[in-house]
């Protein structure tokens, strides 16, 4: 081990709650106070006095004390903001449905203004009649509600090379789950009248970058929606506001935001985005194309890097989030050695298709070291695979799909850290 | 509840839960005219459909691109910083880390052309001329050494060209590689013998400082010195600056200037002509230029030239990737325009 010591742990000042365990196994607990707590026997400004009136926020944010649930960039990562990306805060939220002012961004060319009275679809290619469709035209559509996750084809990325980045929002924050309200592409493309012959949609935003993609019609004519709400309210302006496609279970870059344009053809454009990105480089040089669905999945996200343990032993939530773009969750096994024994998660509702599942394990910590990992079980019999099964397959340089499980060195004090077991 | 009943509300739930059914069209939306299709419909497929009548070759190419792609991409190709690498890596993609460009990995030539038509020069896509993306094409080729420079590429010779990569790729295969090993009833308990740590994050040492100030802009700007006292306005040169604008096409994809510029790859311009540097607010800058600021740099005429002439060779470790102006007119051109802009 001593190869691995850490030369600078100081330097992890941001984990205010792991630092403040260090300086001592925290032991507060109210029940087994010896002094009357002030909080409680002291009158308090907030239960004197006035709280804001009801229009203090017509639009309402976190409170302050929350501030630091927020998106996060790896600068290192890409060049420029505006073609890059950030991480939703997942070792801080709980529950499934991730909240659009947290939910992770990714740009070719910027999150453009597009006011909805600008808004325009195009319909061409192979159909009977090319069309032009306004944002009040989609809203006269008969629409659809459905809850499905969005993870970018990269998340997790890091780790092909190893344990890399420190904290569950680094190495598995490039995922959002939301309730979408749209409009079945299917509906579309009906009143286009599409060729029954044609193979496939090439699909593009209104932004600069385009981010063409090509959809095998098949799943044109399944599941995709071309939505306009999100978690009941307008798309944010980083998500495509007015309006974006939803892929269901596939990778987020296909979810093209600001979409404008669908059109119907026979061949797949081979796109930049479908050839020299989100493709698979194997061991042998050769590269998976198309792999368009994101595997099942899942990571403890608490406790974890920016979420230690800070109540020392004793009940402890163990919770995570499991995914698969193959169907529905049907199981989450936990283990706190490494992966030498598992215990099935408790799953906080059943499993959803293609929407994020929340899982606890709830256990009594002895206060020991844990190697906590999560396996991710879908409908179809998947089973989620460890890094060195994945590797074996696929190499080093997949870059996409890594879909591993995850290992959390949780130490006695209970900070957590990234770590990659034998 | 019988298993009866329970079966039965899961039928009429499902029932209630059907998806819209659409029987006939229901008349939205208009006809999309041709001019508007023509407009939009750009996208070229790996067979060619789509490639537009032109031509151009690698030596006008070398020209365009030095203008509009080199500030990002380096005059050959070769990828300035983190920005896309367009040439070299030949017979890398089974190695350790493979690097792969137009060359090495790309395997349709069509879609360097798609690609570059609608979403390039970055920052002011969909300008360029169809002959101009001909030339920049044929400039790629040529700097991964596929092409002779005075090789004219066009849409008579475009789908003969054969990528070196072009049988590398093989269709997700997932379905029959893995997913038949992956499942199953997996193993509960005494899975392995032993676990040790073989790897850990905080050794690489890479995860961004978290500011505990979360929300809090970055605070570069406080640690610039106070601008310098307003020198007497100096008349600008209407005409020069004039010429300056033109200059300044070669900063757009990075800096912006007016009343609604926004911090981009560069910092706002407005008033720089003169200001402390390093005083935008919001714009992370180069530790290089934080420290320049510190040392109390005013962005002077005579400063910004300099820095314009030669980026890199001013202000060692600066983030601006540019090359530099070459020309003294275009230096003053474009900080005689700067002017105009408070």
């Amino acid at each position: 081990m001593s190869t691995y010591d850490v030369k600078k742990p100081s330097r992890r000042a941001f984990l205010s709650g792991a630092a403040a365990v260090g300086a001592g196994v925290v032991t507060s607990s109210a029940a087994r106070a010896q002094t009357a707590d002030p909080l409680i026997v002291e009158s308090q400004d907030w239960a004197q006095s006035f709280g804001d009136g009801v229009d203090a926020t017509p639009y309402g944010l976190p409170i302050e004390y929350e501030g630091d649930v927020i998106r996060r960039n790896v600068e290192w990562l890409t060049a420029d903001t505006v073609s890059s990306i950030n991480f939703t805060p997942i070792h801080a939220l709980d529950g499934t449905i991730t909240p659009q002012g947290c939910a992770f961004e990714r740009h070719h060319s910027g999150a453009i203004d597009l006011k909805k009275s600008d808004y325009r679809l195009m319909i061409n290619g192979l159909v009977d009649t090319p069309l032009v469709f306004t944002y009040e035209d989609l809203e006269r559509f008969p629409r659809e509600n459905h809850v499905y996750f969005c993870e970018c084809a990269a998340n997790t990325g890091m780790e092909w090379a190893g344990a890399q980045l420190n904290g569950a929002q680094f190495t598995h924050g490039m995922i959002h789950n939301m309730e979408y309200t749209g409009v079945p592409l299917r509906l579309l493309l009906q009143e286009a009248g599409y060729d029954t012959a044609g193979k496939w949609v090439f699909v593009e935003g209104a932004d600069a970058s385009s981010n063409g993609r090509s959809i095998p019609m098949e799943k044109a004519l399944d599941d995709v929606l071309v939505a306009f709400k999100a978690n009941g309210e307008a798309l944010r302006k980083e998500h495509g506001y007015p309006v974006r496609l939803v892929v269901p279970g596939w990778e987020g870059n296909m979810w093209v935001k600001w979409i404008r344009r669908i059109e119907v053809t026979n061949e797949p454009v081979e796109s930049r985005e479908e050839t020299s990105k989100y493709t698979d480089t194997l061991e042998d040089g050769t590269s998976r194309k198309w792999t368009w669905a994101m595997d099942a999945k899942s990571v403890v996200t608490s406790p974890s890097p920016q979420a230690p343990i800070t109540h020392g032993k004793g009940p402890l939530v163990i919770t995570g989030l499991a995914w698969s773009g193959n169907g529905a969750i049907t199981r989450v096994d936990v283990s706190r050695d490494g992966g030498k024994t598992w215990e099935t998660a408790r799953l906080a509702k059943p499993g959803e298709k293609m929407a994020l599942t929340r899982f606890y394990l709830d256990v009594d910590w002895d206060g020991s070291e844990m190697l906590l990992q999560s396996r991710a079980m879908d409908e179809t019999g998947y089973v989620q695979p460890t890094k060195a099964q994945l590797r074996e397959v696929r190499g080093l340089n997949s870059i996409y799909h890594n879909n591993c499980i995850q290992t959390w060195w949780v130490r006695e004090n209970g900070e957590a850290e990234n770590v990659e077991v034998s | 509840m019988s298993k009866y009943l329970k079966s039965l509300t899961i039928a009429l739930t499902a029932s209630c839960l059907a998806a819209p059914v659409m029987a006939e069209k229901l008349g939205l939306g208009r006809a999309a005219l041709p001019a508007e299709i023509a407009a939009w419909d750009w996208d070229i497929n790996a067979k060619g459909d789509g490639l537009p009548v032109g031509s151009g070759d690698a030596l006008d190419g070398e020209e365009i691109f030095a203008e509009k792609c080199a500030a990002c991409h380096g005059d050959f190709a070769e990828g300035i910083d983190n920005w896309p690498k367009l040439a070299g890596g030949a017979d890398t993609l089974d190695h350790e880390d493979p690097l792969k460009t137009v060359g090495s990995y790309w395997p349709h030539l069509t879609t360097a052309y798609d690609y570059i038509k609608r979403s390039m020069p970055y920052g002011n896509a969909g300008t360029l001329s169809d002959d101009e993306v001909y030339a920049i094409v044929a400039y790629i080729l040529y700097s991964n050494d596929l092409i002779e420079d005075d090789y004219v590429l066009s849409d008579e010779n475009f789908m003969d060209f054969e990528m070196p990569n072009a049988d590398g790729f093989i269709v997700d295969d997932r379905a029959e590689a893995e997913y038949a090993i992956w499942s199953g009833e997996p193993c509960m308990t005494d899975c392995k013998d032993s676990v040790a740590i073989t790897m850990r994050a905080l050794v690489l040492d890479v995860t961004p400082e978290l500011d505990t100030n979360a929300g809090a802009t970055e605070a570069s700007a406080s640690a610039a010195p106070e601008a310098a006292p307003e020198p007497e306005a100096p008349a600008i040169d209407m005409e020069l600056a004039a010429a300056g604008e033109k200059v300044f096409k070669k900063c757009k994809s990075c800096h912006q200037v007016g009343e609604k510029a926004k911090n981009r790859s560069g910092p706002v311009l407005n008033g720089v002509v003169g200001a402390a540097a390093g005083s935008v607010e919001g714009f992370k800058y180069s530790k290089a230029l934080r420290d320049a600021a510190q040392d109390g740099l005013i962005w002077s005429e005579a400063e910004l030239t300099a820095f314009l002439a030669k980026p890199k060779a001013y202000l060692k470790g600066t983030k601006m990737s540019f090359a530099g102006l070459r020309k003294e007119a275009d230096q003053a051109a474009v900080i005689e325009y700067l002017k105009t802009f408070e």
